[in-house]
């Protein structure tokens, strides 16, 4: 862990915070799914909690993030509304988008979460252009592109780099390395590094430990400030894990990793644990107040559960909104 | 009026758009100093400099979703895109992004941008620089598309398009890029789907879109020779259609041929007659007649390019046929 001051204290306990609703959010998404009460499926966070946290607690409300089909983290972490995300989840009319998106898709531009993409690499060029688009209007927002080792396979990740690269953009690539894309091991998709192909463009590239959330928080912050200066883009290589299958229904999964390998990641590099251990040890928090902690946010999860399952789904009428968007009447056309 | 090309048409609208609204911005390749191998933006770089006239790496897919992301976050990109043939290259930032953004977030994400392509075969560019490949963009809800038939259209539909807050697909005739038409000098829009009646007639209904809405006036002056009076009425947009203008047009005249130069197979003139027949089948005397590109790759050799697209002879030739009966049977 991380060396630190004590005086941010309060962040401390808000990352800690952040990392736990994550996996409360999952392990009752987990439940839904198990119990029949949500509809298609869904792809768990649990893991990599420290990267999503990390990364946003370093980032303003207005940066921009994209996420990914596994998005439940970065959705929370950039502030979403935990009954909001169920009840997208769950396909009612009060969620992030009115049940039109569910869990693949949660969009809070509120937060300036641009969306999770259900294309493996799709928002790549979303985020980049987000990244052209806050330059050239010149915000001072920088942007986030959240992806998996997966994505690296992708050609649209290089033509946009090249781009980014080229016209100075403030967009971080953070690349979640979490060993597998889908069921197959990274490292018989993958050749070579996945750094060196961002500093093949010229781009800053780092490797950091996706299971410390102060590292990956730490880093961020030097990164993100630079990007508001033009020195971007970056990227970031987050070494994680994802405790679940590929999505909810990857339960027999022995025939592509062991059941031993995620025991070693779940019992001796939790980001939660060892973050709570951290902060016990530093005395930010008795494991007493953590221990209140866990349970204020399981109560504020079940509940939010409740509040979803409760939740009226949309009318009939909305399947035929939101096709277009509404263009104000433009002028005549020349007689 | 002053008479103008398509290609200045273009350049017209672009420029006097960006000159209103500085969130607007152009990208592609070749568009800025080069102008496009059309020369359709030559000037425009000279005016807005290259940080809204932007030359991107040959990249569409990267700069079709750099577009999209620009668009998500308060500019309005129009992207060039050099060839319509490049399409199956975006297709994912297009109707995977692009066109469902808006409506997956239930709302809340817009995606104003403007995609500018061609179509159009006979330029001897042979399979992959010949295609019109409209149908394939107006089957994706969320998309909307523009066909222009004249400098005028070309002009009035791509102000509209810009100011539209949706994504919007506009193809260009390359061939009619140098092709002059009147165009008023004060400023003008022409609303999406609001079909346009080319041409009044009793007899017969010719439902041509972008390049085949001249062959149709063609076809049309070779019918009033032989006595027959064709109504040419151009949709203008496909996506919305005005379907409303057609189905009176076909109730009035009582047979119809849609033209267009997409494949004839699963395309354009396939859904129009679908639409006709099911809307106006009690008003027919004939069947509603199909005439697209012929199913095959755009082929080089000029005597082969000929044949696969609509002639006005060969339009002027169904329409007889239909209005003297001998195709009622027709397969």
């Amino acid at each position: 862990m991380s060396k630190k001051n004590q005086t941010n204290s309060a962040e401390y306990m808000r990352m800690y915070m952040q990392m736990m609703r994550i996996r409360a959010f999952e392990d009752n998404a987990n439940q839904l799914y198990l119990s029949a009460k949500m509809p298609g499926l869904t792809h768990m966070y649990s893991g990599q909690e420290a990267v999503a946290v990390g990364i946003c607690e370093a980032l303003t409300t207005s940066d921009k993030i994209t996420s990914t089909h596994r998005g439940h983290g970065h959705c929370l972490a950039k502030g979403a509304d935990l009954k909001l995300m169920f009840c997208e989840l769950l396909g009612k009319e009060e969620g992030y988008c009115r049940g039109k998106g569910g869990s693949m898709h949660i969009a809070d531009q509120s937060n300036g979460n641009l969306g999770a993409n259900a294309i493996v690499g799709g928002s790549m060029g979303i985020a980049t252009g987000a990244a052209l688009s806050a330059k050239r209007l010149g915000t001072s927002d920088i942007v986030v592109c959240f992806f998996g080792d997966g994505a690296t396979a992708q050609g649209l990740m290089y033509e946009v780099m090249n781009m980014a690269a080229l016209w100075k953009l403030p967009v971080i690539y953070a690349c979640e390395n979490n060993l597998y894309g889908e069921y197959t091991k990274v490292e018989e998709t993958l050749a070579g590094d996945i750094t060196a192909r961002a500093e093949a463009f010229g781009i800053e590239a780092l490797q950091v430990d996706g299971q410390d959330v102060l590292a990956v928080n730490e880093c961020t912050q030097r990164l993100a400030e630079r990007c508001r200066k033009g020195e971007g883009p970056f990227f970031m290589e987050l070494l994680t894990y994802r405790y679940h299958g590929h999505h909810v229904g990857d339960i027999n999964r022995e025939y592509y990793r062991s059941k031993e390998e995620e025991a070693e990641w779940k019992n001796n590099r939790d980001p939660i644990k060892n973050f709570g251990a951290w902060l016990t040890s530093q005395g930010i928090a008795s494991e007493d107040e953590l221990n209140a902690l866990q349970s204020e946010i399981k109560t504020e999860a079940s509940d939010a559960v409740e509040y979803a399952l409760n939740a009226a789904y949309p009318s009939e009428t909305e399947v035929g909104l939101h096709v277009f968007a509404a263009t104000p009447q433009m002028g005549e056309e020349h007689a | 009026m002053r008479e103008i090309t398509l290609s200045k048409a273009v350049n017209e609208a672009i420029a006097e758009e960006m000159r209103r609204d500085e969130t607007i911005f152009l990208l592609g390749e070749d568009v800025a100093e080069a102008g496009t191998p059309f020369k359709i933006l030559s000037g425009l770089v000279e005016e807005f400099g290259t940080d809204r006239i932007v030359d991107t790496p040959i990249a569409e897919p990267g700069f079709m979703g750099i577009a999209v992301g620009a668009a998500m976050t308060g500019s309005r990109p129009i992207v060039d895109l050099m060839f319509g043939d490049f399409l199956f290259l975006i297709m994912d930032q297009l109707c995977n992004q692009a066109a469902k953004t808006h409506y997956m977030s239930g709302g809340k994400l817009n995606v104003p941008l403007v995609l500018r392509t061609n179509l159009g075969a006979t330029r001897r560019s042979a399979a992959q620089h010949s295609q019109s490949l409209h149908a394939l963009v107006a089957h994706i809800p969320g998309l909307k598309v523009a066909l222009p038939s004249s400098a005028y259209e070309a002009k009035g539909l791509l102000k509209t398009a810009i100011r539209d807050n949706n994504p919007v697909v506009i193809f260009e005739d390359k061939l009619m890029y140098n092709d002059k038409a009147p165009v008023p000098e004060e400023e003008f829009l022409i609303p999406f789907g609001v079909a346009n009646i080319k041409r009044a007639g009793n007899d017969i209904t010719l439902i041509a879109t972008s390049s085949m809405v001249q062959v149709a006036e063609q076809a049309a002056d070779i019918l009033a020779e032989q006595g027959i009076s064709a109504e040419v009425i151009d949709p203008r947009t496909i996506v919305p259609l005005d379907e409303e203008t057609l189905i009176n047009s076909v109730k009035k005249t009582s047979r119809a041929i849609v033209i267009d130069e997409g494949h004839q197979s699963y395309g354009i003139t396939g859904e129009i007659a679908s639409r006709l027949t099911e809307k106006a089948f009690y008003h027919l005397d004939a069947p509603v007649m199909r005439m697209g590109a012929m199913d095959v790759p755009v082929p080089f050799s000029p005597v082969l390019e000929d044949l696969t697209v609509p002639t006005p002879a060969g339009v002027a030739e169904m329409a007889r046929k239909l209005c003297s009966g001998e195709l009622i049977h027709a397969a």
